[in-house]
């Protein structure tokens, strides 16, 4: 038995200390975002943040996890009460099938983390480990701007003004 | 570098600098410019060759910049000196070389002096280029001045003083640069010749693989015995190297041909630009360079025979070595043998890791580097993919991984300070992969490579 | 066909009080009352004609709410939204009253494949009339129940209105009565200036969950009990499975099951990665015996032209005599196999329980598909139930179907257990099938008037689909002990065409000559690949074109308008070479080069131009997109966001797959087994801008445009790099090598 914390909850999970992250989120947590592209790290669709960086699951055995906070997508807001980025990639409508997309939103929101008015130059090269096969490429740009003008706006709003994440 | 050393060298130089001034510096005119060409006014063959030998001696690793223009320089090259920033070579008639005349480039490559009479720093390598031939210098001069002007201009080098002052130079030369470093040798074949006349001159192989003195001159007794570039370490090639199997022609030819060698890695780092280059480049200088290298290398002696054998013979039985009680052991086995234990050939597949110079070597810092940032495909090439860990990994993880890793894949004894060196690579690589404009040609098999 | 489909969904049905609307050919009855030879009717719209049973279409509940049902699958192109859309329209309901049910073999029509970008065209329109004829009758339901006439009355929100306020919901006016009634062949279609959701960019209805975690996909799935496989696949076609101790991998954690059946090798585990494990444990332990023997890599062009026997057609021929050739030219253009490279590896869930199998899956057939893997059980299709459970975008006949199908064969053996089974990256890449490689040879001439007076055009390729319909079409069949033949490929008939899509050019020529070989030989598995053999086609024709401008000294939108008549053409390569700034004559920057191209989708479907500047490297030959700008007449518009994301995608897609993307093999494996092996495009290549100027023809049909960019856009590119260099590049892909020697040369 593993314990992990994830979205700031622990969890007791049964496996072995070989089984990639992707796996335990997917299967023993339910959780849909982080998706299997690959299992190789080539494509980024696995991407969820660990501490605040940016990681492929897919290739994250449990034993790494010791200690550290994994958010996935689903921590970051919900459809009703969505966080900046996810309704940045709502409004401008980005994503066709959209299998991608949770693991470019996740690469997303630790660049605004740490950078909150990238360039264009600096997202592009940020999002170079995903693939997205569709062509979704300008809306998901477009997107990762919005959601840093968002995230700007929010940070307006006082702190308990701000709706419960 | 200590700091007391270099204060110590700087005073030495500066004094010898003063005594050279007196005769360097009054000595090197400047070569009236010229008319910037049009590029038809040269040889199609001549420039073909010339392009050819700018791949041999890596002109637009140090030139082009990501981002940037070929050959438009503004590439940072760190020094301990401080860094400096590598020139336009373009023909701008203003920010590149455009008013060159061919006399002006010669003098650049065989003295170091630009053609207002100023002195180059040796981070151009014209301790090597002293080696090339008049007619390549013609062929390279061909070459470039029928590349495509980029008004781009030179960005200020960040020195300390005194060795901002160029006058230094001068005295450095006076020490170090000597005339006529190659000489044929009649024992040995034609191609051994020709791969120790391109070795020693335009492929300036000793800029990274020989260590250099504490004023940034290559140590002459110590050719080939390693070297650090760019916070990598440039192994040493010649009979103190650490690879696991020794190095023979052939595997060397592969090598720098196709960016990879199955019992040997793939080129990462700075060798990976190039090996992009050298693929590029004739079947004949190639092999020939290899040749030499491999001459160089030295016969290995039959204990290290025996024992490149047994690493290879337990790469390719897959056994499992038993396993070491460390706490990197688990790491190991969760993230880095699935690759690199599958059967998955070279370059696609991970290499065994038993097979690694990096992991036998005289410190981490290539191995750190490669954990933290894997291997980046290269846009539209079939080319390896390696994740990176550093987001997933700490320093203390990755320190406890790379000490299991030189446990169990090499005899060599243990690394120190292991940590703080992974925090450092970790700092500073982002750095390089910012700046590098990045290899084009990757490793890959055979026929999905440029030809010649 | 599906009669017994019909019957179960009016005993389910019955006594709900609920309007079912459905449709029947009204041949059948012609043929009952032998009559006098009178014209066959006219037959209703869209897919309300080619299902001899069609399902019903639209439910209204007896508490208002609605239910629309569509044949089609949602692939990402937005067509729940779309069709969502276009029933509120029409019923007169608010947008967020209805929900869309997708292809489903027990609940909707059997609407065929999810392909050819008829969607919009099929079952766009059916839905529409349907809505269109469904409000009609509670229209005249209620002007019944209210004694007034019909045209006095008004719908709004759900709702029959009264000019004196007098309100009758849907819901109360199908209480009374179940109807059931014929598709007239016209309806009432509403006005489009009245539009109110139709024609707007209404957001998708499936976006939401996709970026909050909702479950989406059939990846997603998790049905209680549900046990989790792999499949060991062949190392290369043909192979056969000599030996395979199974014992210790019987043995490991959470191994449920191995099953073998002939060449057909899975392990089921009850976790994932203990099945991934178990997989791996198992694919050591197998043995084969390879008999592959694949073609030549580099020999391609020749295998199809001259080694591979051909059934050779004329397609199109026209002659006249009188018009003089003065200059001639002639090229040959070539395409490798391309993959579909889903993002997401085929996955497919099947249950098998009481005799009926129930299989959840991303397939763009459900019925075909249920066809065959009800062939390939040896069981009756009524007792196999496919639903469509949206995947990753397949781009055609990608390893979905398969997929199923190996979910169906391990669900058998393990009755009452849900089973899911996930390919890995590497399968999907090695055993999709791909977009078969062709040749193209052009040849013509100019005449006096600087115009075409001469065209010749030959087509080699395969077959297009090899799409269930026939068991021997999923691998599983195929490798079964008692195993299925492949089916004799056929080709695709035109008009549509497949290794023949777009072959016969739209511009009107005095002397024109298409001959299509088709080449029944498959070396490589092949099939349906968005755009079918429209991609290279195009890409031929539109390069060839600006070949011959060039030739003419003619501008190459100037000399396209000149042999173009169609008048909707003519607008949208208008609207592209304005939306860029094409001027004749125009100076092109260093080392750029601007590149036109035009195409009407099969000829039948969708237009679209495009104009692209790209920027050539001298010394490395990298091509990049600097921008595209593209120009789309896709008919009455439903979402205008919507079109643009398919155009937009589109132009990404053909560029990567025209800049970078091969299928490679050895003498007897697909090589291209992973992103390493078979690179795409990524963020370092994605152009600056891209426009799409959407040509809006409110009232005119739908026009399918999920397919209609990717030709004009790979030969866009083509000759905006020709433009750049001077050189032309005729064999795809357009690789930074290929272009480098172009220059060296």
């Amino acid at each position: 038995m593993m314990t992990v914390k994830v979205n700031g909850q622990d969890h007791q999970v049964d496996a072995e200390p070989d089984t990639p992250l992707l796996y335990v989120l997917r299967d023993d947590l339910k959780l849909n975002a982080a998706k299997f592209g690959c299992g190789l790290g080539q494509c980024g669709s696995c991407t969820v943040i660990i501490d605040g960086k940016a990681v492929l699951s897919c290739v994250t055995p449990m034993v790494l996890l010791d200690g550290k906070q994994v958010t996935t997508l689903e921590g970051l807001g919900t459809a009703s009460q969505p966080a900046p980025i996810q309704r940045a990639f709502m409004e401008e409508q980005a994503a066709q099938c959209g299998y991608c997309i949770a693991g470019m939103m996740m690469r997303a929101q630790a660049l605004l983390q740490r950078n909150s008015k990238p360039t264009d130059e600096q997202i592009r090269a940020e999002l170079a480990p995903h693939l997205c096969r569709c062509g979704t490429h300008m809306r998901i740009l477009r997107a990762v701007h919005r959601a840093a003008r968002l995230m700007d706006t929010a940070e307006l709003v006082p702190a308990d003004k701000r709706s419960a994440q | 570098m200590k700091k007391k050393t270099i204060i110590g060298g700087a005073l030495v130089v500066l004094l010898l600098g003063g005594a050279a001034a007196a005769f360097a510096v009054a000595w090197r005119s400047a070569i009236a410019a010229i008319d910037p060409f049009k590029p038809q006014s040269f040889d199609a063959a001549l420039v073909k060759r010339g392009r050819e030998l700018a791949a041999i001696g890596n002109c637009n690793d140090c030139h082009t910049v990501r981002g940037g223009k070929n050959f438009a320089g503004g590439l940072p090259v760190p020094t301990p000196f401080g860094t400096i920033y590598s020139s336009n070579i373009t023909p701008d008639a203003e920010t590149g070389i455009g008013r060159w005349p061919e006399a002006a480039f010669q003098r650049a490559m065989r003295v170091g002096v630009d053609r207002e009479g100023r002195h180059l720093y040796p981070t151009f390598p014209y301790d090597h280029f002293t080696n090339v031939s008049d007619e390549d210098d013609r062929a390279l001069y061909a070459y470039l001045m029928t590349r495509e002007p980029v008004h781009a201009p030179a960005r200020a080098n960040r020195l300390s003083f005194p060795f901002d002052q160029r006058v230094v130079v001068a005295g450095w030369k006076l020490l170090f640069l000597h005339r006529d470093t190659y000489k044929p040798d009649p024992a040995k074949s034609a191609e051994w010749n020709r791969g120790a006349y391109l070795v020693e001159g335009l492929a300036h192989c000793g800029a990274c693989h020989t260590p250099r003195n504490v004023l940034g001159a290559e140590r002459a007794t110590a050719a080939f015995a390693g070297g650090d570039v760019d916070n990598w370490k440039a192994y040493a090639i010649n009979a103190q190297s650490p690879s696991p199997v020794p190095w023979d022609a052939d595997a060397l030819y592969a090598y720098l041909r196709e960016g990879f060698h199955p019992d040997h890695g793939t080129a990462r780092g700075p060798m990976a630009e190039v090996v992009s280059n050298l693929s590029s480049v004739s079947v004949g200088d190639v092999r020939a360079i290899s040749i030499y290298v491999a001459d160089v290398f030295g016969a290995p002696s039959p204990d290290r025979k025996r024992q490149g054998e047994a690493a290879l013979a337990q790469a390719k039985s897959g056994a499992a070595a038993p396993a070491k009680d460390l706490p990197g052991a688990a790491i190991y086995a969760a993230a880095c043998a699935g690759c690199h234990e599958s059967d998955r050939p070279a370059p696609y597949g991970g290499i065994h890791l038993g097979l690694s110079t990096t992991i036998s070597g005289p410190d981490p810092r290539n191995l750190a580097n490669i954990v933290l940032a894997g291997v980046r495909p290269v846009e539209g090439e079939r080319s390896p993919i390696m994740p990176g860990f550093a987001a997933s990994m700490s320093d203390a993880q990755i320190a406890a991984l790379l000490n299991y890793l030189r446990s169990r894949f090499s005899s060599q004894p243990a690394w120190s300070d292991v940590e703080n060196i992974v925090a450092e690579a970790r700092r500073t690589q982002t750095a390089y992969l910012e700046t590098s404009a990045g290899a084009r040609n990757v490793p890959a098999d055979p026929p999905q490579r440029d030809k010649p | 066909m599906n009669a017994s489909v019909i019957l179960d969904r009016r005993r389910l049905l019955a006594g709900s009080g609920a309007l079912i609307v459905s449709f029947s050919l009204t041949n059948a009855f012609a043929q009952d009352q032998s009559p006098p030879a009178a014209p066959p009717a006219p037959k209703p719209p869209g897919s309300l004609a080619t299902s001899p049973y069609l399902d019903s279409w639209i439910r209204i509940d007896a508490d208002g709410g609605i239910t629309v049902y569509t044949g089609k699958a949602e692939l990402g192109q937005g067509f729940k939204t779309a069709f969502q859309q276009i029933a509120a329209e029409e019923l007169d309901v608010p947008f967020t009253s209805l929900k869309v049910v997708t292809a489903d073999t027990k609940l909707t029509a059997n609407e065929g494949y999810t392909s050819g970008s008829h969607s919009m065209q099929d079952s766009g329109t059916a839905i529409q009339n349907a809505a269109a004829q469904a409000r009609a009758i509670l229209v005249e339901e209620a002007a019944k129940r209210l004694d007034l006439p019909a045209e006095n009355l008004r719908t709004e929100n759900g709702a029959v209105i009264a000019p004196d306020g007098r309100k009758l919901s849907y819901g109360e006016l199908v209480a009374a009565d179940r109807l059931h009634v014929q598709a007239q062949p016209s309806s009432k279609l509403k006005d489009p200036a009245a539009f109110k959701v139709m024609g707007q960019s209404i957001p998708r209805v499936d976006i939401p969950a996709k970026v909050t975690g909702g479950v989406a996909y059939v990846q997603d799935l998790r049905l209680p009990g549900m046990v989790h496989a792999r499949v060991v696949r062949p190392p290369s076609y043909g192979a056969q499975l000599v030996d395979c101790d199974a014992a210790a991998v019987e043995k490991l954690p959470g191994v449920v099951k191995v099953v073998r059946d002939g060449n057909f090798l899975a392990v089921v585990a009850k976790g994932e990665f203990q099945a991934v494990k178990a997989m791996q444990a198992l694919s050591a332990a197998a043995k084969w015996k390879e008999n592959a023997q694949l073609p030549k890599q580099d020999d391609l062009p020749s295998l199809l032209t001259t080694t591979l026997a051909s059934k050779d057609s004329v397609i199109f021929e026209r002659s006249n005599p009188s018009a003089s050739s003065r200059k001639t030219i002639e090229a040959t253009y070539t395409r490798p196999y391309q993959a579909h490279g889903s993002i997401g590896p085929s996955c497919a869930v099947a249950q098998f329980t009481d005799g009926a199998m129930t299989v959840w899956s991303h397939t763009q057939g459900v019925y075909p598909d249920r066809a065959a893997i009800a062939e390939m059980l040896r069981v009756p299709p009524a007792s196999v139930r496919v639903m469509h459970v949206e995947g990753s975008g397949c781009y055609g006949h990608n390893g979905a179907d398969d997929a199923a199908a190996d979910a169906a064969l391990i669900a058998r053996a393990l009755p009452g257990v849900p089973v899911r089974v996930q390919w890995s990256r590497e399968q999907e890449h090695a055993w999709e099938p791909f977009g078969p490689a062709m040749v193209t040879k052009l040849k013509a001439s100019i005449g006096d008037d600087g115009k075409i007076a001469d065209w010749n055009f030959e087509v080699w390729s395969n077959t297009h689909s090899m799409r269930p319909g026939g068991a021997g079409c999923l691998l599983a069949a195929q490798h079964m002990a008692q195993p299925f033949a492949v089916p004799a490929a056929r080709p695709l008939p035109l008009p549509e065409g497949g290794g023949d899509r777009n072959a016969i050019p739209i511009y009107t020529f005095p002397n024109a000559h298409v001959v299509h070989h088709f080449l029944p030989d498959m070396p490589i598995r092949i099939s349906a690949m968005r755009a079918l053999g429209a991609y290279h086609n195009v890409f031929s024709i539109e390069s060839f074109m600006d070949e011959l401008a060039d030739l003419a000294g003619a501008d190459p939108v100037e000399f396209r308008l000149k042999h173009l008549d169609d008048p909707r053409g003519r607008d949208v390569i208008a609207k592209a070479a304005e939306g860029f700034g094409w001027k004749k004559g125009q100076k092109v920057p260093q080392d750029r080069g601007f590149g036109f191209a035009f195409a009407r989708y099969k000829n039948l479907a969708a237009y679209c131009a495009i104009a692209s500047e790209v920027e050539v490297n001298r010394e490395t030959g990298r091509a990049r997109l600097v921008r595209a700008v593209a120009a789309v007449d896709s008919g009455q518009v439903v979402n205008p966001d919507g079109l643009t994301n398919q155009i937009e995608g589109a132009i990404m897609q053909s560029t990567s797959w025209t800049l970078y993307e091969r299928v490679t093999f050895d003498e007897s494996r697909i090589t291209s087994v992973d992103w390493q092996t078979y690179p795409i495009l990524r963020f370092d290549a994605v152009p600056e801008k891209i426009e799409v100027h959407i040509i809006n023809q409110p009232g005119k049909p739908f026009l399918g445009s999920g397919e209609t960019g990717q030709g004009p856009a790979a030969a866009s590119l083509a000759n905006a790099i020709a433009n750049a260099t001077g050189k032309r590049l005729r064999n795809l892909p357009l690789t930074r090598k290929r272009i480098k020697d172009a220059i060296d040369a």
